[in-house]
């Protein structure tokens, strides 16, 4: 392993995807809009539910607001990392064009995610951060440096078990070679993400939280905002993080052995 | 004009159907990937957020699974199969053939929905093993405007994004404007929260867009919510002829910027 090499790899992926974005200027433009349209539509949808409720499981307006912050940003880090990479993963695998990948002298899973950058996905971040600021503001929040620490770890945790979710799904690929669909299904169930945990029964509660550990990945860090997170909680983010990457490093390796090239 | 015989028809269905059954696994990851309906009526009801609204928790139910029903029936992706042939050049054999590219597309359509409707059904299913008390038969009359209905809302999608692939023509790369019209087909349509629960403010302009007929209008004639159905029709009819001309006048114009790519 040679982290230098990587890293200036990783510099050329960056370089030619963002030159292969930049020949569509004005998609770069109508994604800006998508996206503020995007959160503006769950902001409204939000307010709708709390016109006729006080209170969502517990969560006033303005704490649920952190939490669709947070899914703003996770899904700006999903858009501009994950899935552009993901969707290519089927795209190799149908035509056979992993066999590049794998002679090539490099790790194949550090190519196969990094490979495409979107940089769509960035505007979204920024847009998620700057609605968390505002929630900073109106919920009288003055982040400590223990509690921002907590935060960027709980943070960190949530973005590797999506990377996991995503790259687990895309493995599967390389039996089943139309997996488009499957990402399509892991879309719909994040986006429950955006809303508390204990606003859904106590049967799709268990679910969310065990099959599919959905509402880790944004109940956690905005828990952490508030400062009522148990310690507990962030000790299993952590457990489950670790154990997601290395079942989804262990998935690929596996998966890899059944790999029998396209029509060649 | 169209030159389409029913000979024609019954060919691209054909083809088109046997081509949707190799997918089926595809198609019913697709169907179970619209659950979403059944999530947000979970928030409503566990919250009691209907209480000020004076639906009831049945009616809630049975709105969001015809919600879920209606949206399974009228989801268009014409845009991205149109962007990929444009862009690959496959587009140019089409355009030379006796018969206009997108009755193929639109075949594609009802072929994927009919290969769809048993999965829909099943989903179904589970959702009345787990809410039996929300189980209802619709009449026939019933079931039949909501089928006309949803069709329409197909047809008004389906126009929409038609337009929106002819954009491929001048920009290559038109699905970034169908990403950003789903967003109020999203939130508008009444997918996620029925269209009388929305602030007045909404309400009052939201009628005279074509989103709440898209998915609001059918889903409470199925669902047997009270609905002026006739008016309801004709808004339909009427953003059907609008859209189709608004089609008819964009292809005439983008087919002639076409330059055979690909070749």
């Amino acid at each position: 392993m040679n982290i230098k090499k990587y890293f200036k790899v990783y510099k050329l992926f960056n370089y030619t995807s963002l030159s292969i974005e930049l020949e569509y200027k004005v998609n770069i433009f109508i994604d800006l809009l998508t996206a503020i349209f995007g959160l503006s539509g769950s902001i409204f949808l939000l307010s709708i539910f709390f016109n006729n409720a006080k209170d969502i499981g517990g969560w006033s307006f303005e704490q649920a607001l952190i939490i669709q912050a947070i899914y703003t940003i996770l899904n700006g880090i999903t858009n501009t990392w994950f899935s552009p990479n993901l969707t290519e993963i089927v795209k190799y695998i149908r035509e056979g064009t992993l066999d590049f990948v794998l002679i090539k002298p490099i790790d194949s899973q550090f190519w196969v995610s990094f490979k495409r950058i979107s940089p769509t996905g960035i505007l979204e971040i920024l847009l998620g951060i700057i609605v968390l600021i505002y929630c900073f503001y109106i919920n009288d929040i003055t982040l400590k440096v223990d509690s921002l620490f907590l935060l960027l770890l709980t943070l960190g945790c949530s973005i590797s078990i999506l990377y996991s979710l995503w790259f687990l799904i895309s493995t599967t690929t390389i039996w089943f070679v139309k997996t488009w669909n499957a990402t399509e299904v892991l879309r719909s169930f994040l986006y429950v993400g955006r809303f508390p945990l204990n606003s859904f029964s106590f049967p799709l509660r268990v679910f969310f939280s065990t099959v599919i550990p959905i509402t880790f990945i944004t109940a956690i860090p905005s828990e952490v905002i508030l400062g009522i997170s148990t310690f507990w909680k962030i000790i299993l983010e952590i457990l489950v993080s670790s154990i997601f990457i290395i079942a989804s490093r262990r998935f690929w390796i596996y998966a890899l052995r059944f790999y029998s090239s396209a029509s060649s | 004009m169209y030159n389409l015989t029913p000979n024609k028809i019954g060919t691209l269905l054909k083809t088109q159907y046997s081509n949707m059954m190799e997918y089926r696994v595809e198609i019913a990851l697709w169907a179970i990937s619209g659950v979403i309906p059944f999530f947000m009526l979970n928030i409503w009801t566990n919250n009691g957020l209907n209480e000020s609204l004076n639906i009831s928790n049945i009616m809630l139910s049975r709105y969001f699974l015809s919600a879920f029903f209606v949206r399974q029936f009228s989801v268009v992706w014409v845009v991205f199969t149109f962007e990929e042939d444009a862009l690959l050049g496959r587009i140019s054999p089409y355009l030379i053939q006796p018969i206009h590219p997108f009755f193929r597309y639109f075949a594609q359509h009802i072929a994927e929905q009919i290969t769809r409707f048993p999965f829909a059904l099943i989903i179904a299913i589970f959702f009345f093993i787990f809410n039996p008390e929300s189980l209802w038969s619709p009449s026939i009359g019933t079931i039949f405007i909501s089928l006309i209905s949803t069709f329409f809302s197909f047809l008004i999608q389906f126009l929409i994004q038609s337009i929106i692939a002819c954009f491929c023509f001048w920009t290559e790369k038109a699905s970034s404007f169908e990403k950003l019209i789903f967003i109020p087909t999203l939130f508008l349509s009444g997918l996620l929260a029925p269209v009388e629960s929305f602030p007045e403010f909404v309400k009052s302009w939201v009628y005279f867009t074509p989103f709440p007929y898209l998915i609001d209008f059918p889903a409470r004639i199925l669902s047997e919510n009270n609905v002026n159905i006739f008016s309801g029709l004709c808004v339909q009819i009427i953003w059907i002829i609008l859209f189709f001309l608004i089609f008819i006048k964009v292809w005439s114009q983008g087919s002639k910027k076409f330059t055979a790519m690909g070749l």
